[in-house]
C-alpha cells in the first residue's frame, strides 16, 4: 500500500515536472519578441555559451574524426571498400556524431554556466530585486541565454563536423594510407546538402533544448548553495537524456 | 568598453567561423549544387525490370553525370516500370535514339542509368521517351540461367 502511494506521488512529480517545463517553455517563447530589442544581451550570451565553447569543441571534433578515420579504416578494410572511408566519417559526423557529441559537450561547458549563474542569482536574490525594479528577468535574463544557445549550437556542431571531416582524412590518408582521391570524390558524391541541413537542424533543436533545460533549472534552484549546486548537476544528466531521446526521434523523422 | 568591444570580437570571430564552416559543408563536402536539378528537361524511359535503382540517382554519359533520376513509377497500360529523368539543361544535344540501360557503379556500388549516344539528328525534348532501354541485371536470374546451362551441359554428357 505504502509502495502504491510512493509510486503514485513520484509519477505525479514527474508529471508535474513535464508541465512545468513546457509552462516554463511558453513563457520564454513568449518573452522573446520582447528581448530583441536589446540585442547586445543576446550577442554577450553567444560569446559565452559559443566563442567560449570554441577549442573544447575543435579539440573533441578533432579526436573524434581521427578515431573514425581509425575505426572506419578498421572496419572497412575488412570488405575491401577503404575508399568509403571519406563517405562514411562525413556522413556519421554530420548527422549524428556532430550535433549529438557537441550537444552533450555544450551542456557540460555551457548548460552548467548558464545552470549555475541563474541559480547564485536566485540564491543572491538579483531576480528578485530585478523585479522590484520593474525588470522582467525572463527577458533581461532567462531569454538571452535562450537565444545565445540557439545560436550557437548549430555553428558550433558546423565547425565540430568539419574538423572532424579534416582528422578523419588526417589519420585515413596521411597515416593509413587511402587514397586523396577517392576520399573526397566518393564523400562529395555520397553526401547532399540535406545531410548537411539535418544535422543543422538536429544541432538547432539539441541548442535549445540544452540552453532551455539549464536556464530552467538554475531560475528554479532551491536558494541555497546546495541548491545551486543540484540544480548545476540535475541540467547535465536532464540535458545529456534528453538530446539522446530526442535524437532517435528526430533521426526516425528525418531518415 | 573595451570589454564589450573584445566580446564582440569573439562573437564576430566564431560567427564567421561557424558560417564558414557551413557553407565549407554545403559547398565542398556535399554534392548537389544549388539550382542543378531544377532546371533542366525531362525524358522517360520504360524497363522491364529497374532492380536497385533509387530517385536521385546519377544520369550519366560516359561516365559524366548529366542529371538525376526524378521518378520510378509501375506503369500498369505496359506493365513496366517507368523511370523519368531529368537532364540538366546545358546537356541538350542527347540524340533521339539514344539508349539508356540500368548499371551498377562498382561491384557493391549503387545503381545508375547510363544513356548512350545515338546517331539521329534531333535531339531529345522536354518530355520525350528513350525508346532503346536495358534492363538492369538481377543477380538471381544470372545465377538461375548460369545453373541451368550448367545442369544442361552435364545432362548431355
Amino acid at each position: 500500500m505504502r509502495l502504491a502511494t510512493d509510486l503514485f506521488a513520484s509519477a505525479q512529480a514527474t508529471v508535474r515536472a513535464v508541465g512545468a517545463y513546457a509552462l516554463f517553455a511558453l513563457r520564454v517563447l513568449a518573452a522573446v519578441p520582447g528581448a530583441l530589442p536589446r540585442p547586445g544581451l543576446v550577442i554577450a550570451q553567444v560569446y559565452n555559451t559559443g566563442a567560449l565553447s570554441l577549442v573544447i569543441i575543435m579539440l573533441s571534433g578533432l579526436f573524434v574524426g581521427m578515431v573514425l578515420g581509425l575505426q572506419g579504416f578498421d572496419l572497412l578494410q575488412r570488405f575491401g571498400s577503404e575508399e568509403s572511408l571519406g563517405t562514411a566519417a562525413a556522413l556519421s559526423l554530420l548527422k549524428e556524431l556532430g550535433p549529438v557529441v557537441t550537444a552533450l559537450l555544450f551542456a557540460g561547458r555551457a548548460g552548467t554556466a548558464l545552470a549555475a549563474e541563474i541559480g547564485l542569482m536566485r540564491a543572491t536574490d538579483q531576480l528578485a530585486a530585478m523585479e522590484m525594479m520593474a525588470v522582467d528577468p525572463l527577458r533581461r535574463v532567462i531569454v538571452p541565454r535562450f537565444l545565445g544557445g540557439l545560436i550557437a549550437m548549430p555553428l558550433l556542431a558546423a565547425i565540430f563536423s568539419l574538423i572532424g571531416i579534416f582528422g578523419a582524412q588526417l589519420i585515413g590518408v596521411q597515416l593509413m594510407g587511402v587514397d586523396p582521391g577517392h576520399f573526397w570524390s566518393q564523400m562529395r558524391a555520397a553526401v547532399e546538402v540535406g545531410d548537411v541541413m539535418e544535422g543543422a537542424i538536429k544541432s538547432a533543436v539539441f541548442g535549445a533544448l540544452c540552453s532551455l533545460i539549464a536556464v530552467h533549472e538554475g531560475y528554479h534552484a532551491l536558494p541555497t548553495a546546495e541548491g545551486v549546486g543540484r540544480a548545476t548537476t540535475r541540467s547535465v544528466v536532464i540535458s545529456s537524456v534528453i538530446v539522446l531521446l530526442v535524437d532517435y526521434l528526430l533521426t526516425a523523422v528525418m531518415l | 568598453m573595451r570589454q564589450t568591444r573584445a566580446i564582440e570580437l569573439g562573437t564576430g570571430l566564431f560567427v564567421l567561423l561557424g558560417f564558414a564552416a557551413l557553407f565549407f559543408l554545403v559547398t565542398q563536402i556535399s554534392s548537389r549544387q544549388f539550382g542543378f536539378g531544377a532546371e533542366g528537361y525531362r525524358v522517360s524511359a520504360t524497363f522491364d525490370q529497374v532492380g536497385g535503382l533509387k530517385v536521385g540517382a546519377p544520369v550519366s554519359m560516359a561516365g559524366v553525370t548529366v542529371g538525376r533520376v526524378e521518378g520510378i513509377e509501375y506503369d500498369f497500360d505496359r506493365y513496366q516500370a517507368r523511370v523519368t529523368l531529368r537532364i540538366d539543361r546545358r546537356y541538350d544535344r542527347i540524340p533521339e535514339d539514344s539508349d539508356a540501360g540500368i548499371y551498377t557503379a562498382g561491384l557493391l556500388g549503387g545503381q545508375y542509368v547510363g544513356i548512350g549516344p545515338g546517331g539521329s539528328d534531333t535531339y531529345l525534348v522536354d518530355g520525350a521517351e528513350l525508346q532503346f532501354t536495358q534492363s538492369a541485371v538481377v543477380l538471381e536470374n544470372l545465377i538461375s540461367k548460369f545453373l541451368f546451362s550448367k545442369a544442361a551441359e552435364e545432362g548431355k554428357e
